[in-house]
């Protein structure tokens, strides 16, 4: 019977069945998730640190955040993890024409998430808030020369950087990956057995929103309430 | 079954299942993908001990001789990343993990092999990079990056090295991510956990590390960049940073990566021993599980790097108890091993021969690791060459000697060739001499109190270092005559057979060199490992 399953393209020659590729695929891609989480803990470490240390400095900083268009992009995203999902059940059951809607409706709504990413950054360059290349806010450099705080709020701006850009690098690499599935859906490969990669970038979609709704609350609505 | 037969030249297998370049830089076989990696970690050993080599003979008089500060520090560095990245990390791993883990649970392939063709395409990039730093001005901060001098002080190549280590990280992960998912659900029927070889186990517990510490050195790297690139960051004190944080990242994945480094050798030992006392191994749940307990005890004990770095003795104590707490499981194996070795055949072959050293040089450089956790005589010897004695027990004598015991071990199996045992046993034992008298010296010279990374030194060190330096040119010798006698043995050598050595295991069951998909049936298994009857006649 594990030969059979042999005549099927969509079954590697190293794996004896379906079932045991599916089981080492889905394996394969939360081992990766696990890499992953360790990469961000390192960033969120430090972060934290930093936040101890200098807890004014990043309420200080954190005044300079837009909430709003934060807000909308966790709400976009939370929507293309729908639309993932959704993706997901279309090629379990075998309905192509679904698999390759939802497929490009969560594209867009990444794509929206990124144009918003980038109009953020567009903003925080006007505003002199980029560290290192163009620091140039009178309030933040004003405060810190009065000793309002403590600690430079480039330190505040240069993590809230480096998490979001390597947050933006996943997002990049999860579009390609979903729009490359939706192209090469055509011929309807990915319905029923051909299902494992569109499970895959699943997982991976959700895991990259997971990661954007801890990064909102850190980065955005510090002290907002006071 | 073991009917005697010798490998027909024309026999299909690996090796001539493809020819041409194309072939080899394309494959997906993981038998292919081994011997890509045995080739290109054997160019950086072979880099990394020509530095060795070189800092060795600067060694040789209390005066600098052939270089000033700044070219040895370069010279220092270099030999640090490469052998550590270059060489150690991958050695066992990419060469006989890859090579072996299919093979030894009965099955084609590892889970992932396109994945597993690139993790070497991507070592082979982040090699490339760090040659090219090598040959374009070097780094001189140590293989460790100790800011703030790497982030704000050091003129040196510090950008490239570290993209490099980023990027070789990956190679590192994607290995640990193919082994474990392989090992979890490839496994042929009725191979059992408990009923697999130990190399399995520390394979899996290695893989461990790989996946959960490396993407915390990668980080590191990353912020240590920006940090540079940019002139802001976390890192340096005068701008706001914290230079202990750098080293809390730093040695959360260098430390553990030790254990990516002796981890394997000893599960290569515990083949080896089984084999060559033609017994179980002692009390083999407990290796297996010691194999785990410190892949996850490694974790816990990085600040023992940092006891004179200015933490709080609090933490200092914590980590100096875990520190000890390590020493429980890997002292278990050297007892189990030895225990083994009770009222076994023991036949002396080459590979014994490496494992045998191993069990010596690996508890001395467990016992002195223990020094070194205790606070008030780290004190007295950080950054001394006890420090440099210690690792090098470990490093060399531990990680290395294991590597080559395996590769002595399995170099039948995968070339299908017997190497000559009479150079091969020579080349061992000039190894092990070579070794002590190259490292011991250095326990000796750094207890006195010579620090390391200096290429100038007091006076009265000088006859220690001149031990060690002719210490190093022995075991030059040990090092470089397997290169001869093996790549010989490719021609001439005697054909190997299935089984040459009679040991146990589904790896020898099948032709040597094995055919492209490993087995022409999946094995069924249906005894645990090292299934050495009491009478055992299986050569063949
Ligand atoms: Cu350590």
């Amino acid at each position: 019977m594990a030969h059979s399953d042999h005549d099927n393209p969509a079954l590697g020659h190293h794996w004896e069945s379906f079932e045991q590729q599916h089981q080492g695929n889905v394996m394969g891609m939360w081992l990766f998730l696990s890499t992953e989480i360790m990469l961000f803990s390192g960033m969120f470490l430090a972060y934290f640190i930093f936040r101890m240390l200098y807890p004014d400095m990043f309420t200080a900083a954190n005044h300079f955040q837009n909430v709003f268009l934060g807000t909308v992009n966790t709400a976009v995203l939370i929507m293309s993890s729908v639309t993932m999902v959704l993706a997901v059940r279309s090629a379990q059951v075998g309905n192509n024409r679904l698999l390759r809607i939802f497929l490009l409706a969560t594209a867009f709504l990444g794509l929206v998430f990124l144009g918003i990413k980038a109009y953020e950054y567009y903003e925080h360059w006007h505003e002199g808030l980029v560290p290192g290349l163009h620091w140039t806010n009178a309030e933040l450099i004003a405060d810190e020369a009065k000793g309002i705080f403590k600690g430079s709020a480039q330190i505040y701006f240069f993590m809230y950087f480096v998490m979001t850009i390597i947050h933006a690098l996943h997002m990049t690499v999860g579009l390609g990956i979903v729009l490359t599935l939706w192209w090469r859906a055509r011929d309807g490969r990915f319905l029923k057995e051909g299902f494992d990669p569109i499970e895959l970038i699943g997982l991976y979609w959700h895991f990259v929103d997971v990661v954007w709704v801890f990064l909102f609350p850190l980065l955005y609505l510090l002290g907002k309430q006071g | 079954m073991a009917v005697p037969t010798l490998a027909l030249p024309q026999k299909k297998n690996y090796i001539n299942a493809g020819s041409g370049l194309k072939s080899w830089l394309l494959t997906t076989d993981h038998k292919r993908i081994a011997i890509l990696y045995l080739i290109s970690i054997s160019i950086m050993f072979l880099l990394g001990g020509l530095m060795a080599a070189l800092i060795r003979m600067e060694l040789l008089t209390p005066a600098a001789d052939l270089m000033g500060s700044d070219d040895y520090n370069r010279l220092f560095t270099s030999h640090g990343v490469v052998m550590i990245f270059g060489f150690l990390i991958p050695s066992i791993p990419a060469v006989l993990g890859n090579f072996l883990i299919p093979l030894m649970i009965g099955a084609k392939d590892l889970a992932f092999p396109r994945v597993n063709l690139l993790s070497w395409y991507i070592y082979m990039v982040a090699g490339v990079m760090v040659l090219w730093v090598l040959f374009n001005g070097g780094l001189d901060t140590g293989w460790t990056f100790y800011t703030p001098y790497s982030s704000s002080v050091s003129t040196s190549e510090v950008l490239p090295t570290t993209l490099a280590v980023f990027i070789m990280g990956f190679s590192s992960i994607l290995t640990g991510l193919n082994f474990i998912v392989t090992i979890h659900t490839m496994r042929a029927p009725g191979m059992t956990w408990f009923r697999m070889p130990l190399f399995l186990w520390s394979m899996y517990a290695t893989s461990l590390i790989m996946l959960l510490g490396t993407p915390v050195l990668g980080i590191t790297m990353l912020l240590l960049f920006a940090e540079r690139v940019f002139g802001v960051g976390i890192f340096d004190p005068a701008l706001g940073g914290d230079p202990l944080l750098f080293q809390h990242f730093f040695w959360f994945y260098s430390h553990p990566a030790v254990y990516i480094m002796i981890l394997p050798s000893m599960g290569v030992i515990s083949e080896v021993i089984a084999a060559f006392t033609r017994k179980r191994i002692f009390g083999y749940r407990f290796v297996a599980f010691s194999s785990i307990a410190i892949a996850i005890f490694g974790f816990l004990v990085w600040a023992h790097h940092m006891f004179v770095a200015g933490m709080s003795i609090h933490a200092a104590l914590i980590f100096s108890l875990l520190s000890y707490l390590v020493a429980i499981p890997s002292a278990i194996k050297v007892f189990n091993w030895s225990a083994t070795l009770y009222k076994g055949s023991i036949q002396f072959s080459t590979p014994m021969l490496y494992a045998m050293g191993f069990l010596g040089l690996f508890t001395i450089g467990g016992l002195t690791g223990l020094f070194l956790s205790a606070l008030a005589l780290d004190v007295h010897v950080t950054d001394t060459y006890f420090v440099v004695a210690h690792f090098h027990f470990i490093m060399v004598g531990g990680a290395v000697m294991g590597y080559l015991a395996g590769l002595h071990f399995w170099w039948p199996k995968i070339t299908g060739r017997m190497y000559s045992e009479t150079w091969a046993k020579l080349a061992a034992l000039i190894t092990f001499i070579g070794f002590n008298v190259t490292f011991f010296p250095q326990f000796i010279v750094g207890f006195l109190g010579m620090p390391r990374r200096y290429h100038t030194y007091a006076p009265e060190f000088q006859v220690l270092n001149i031990l060690s330096t002719a210490g190093a040119s022995i075991l030059a010798v040990g090092m470089i005559l397997p290169i001869f006698y093996l790549t010989s043995s490719l021609w001439s050598g005697k054909r190997a057979g299935k089984n040459p050595w009679g040991a146990a295991g589904l790896e020898w069951e099948t032709e040597s060199p094995p055919p492209q998909f490993n087995f022409d049936e999946t094995p069924v298994v249906t005894v645990g490992a090292y299934n050495y009857g009491p009478v055992e006649d299986k050569i063949g």
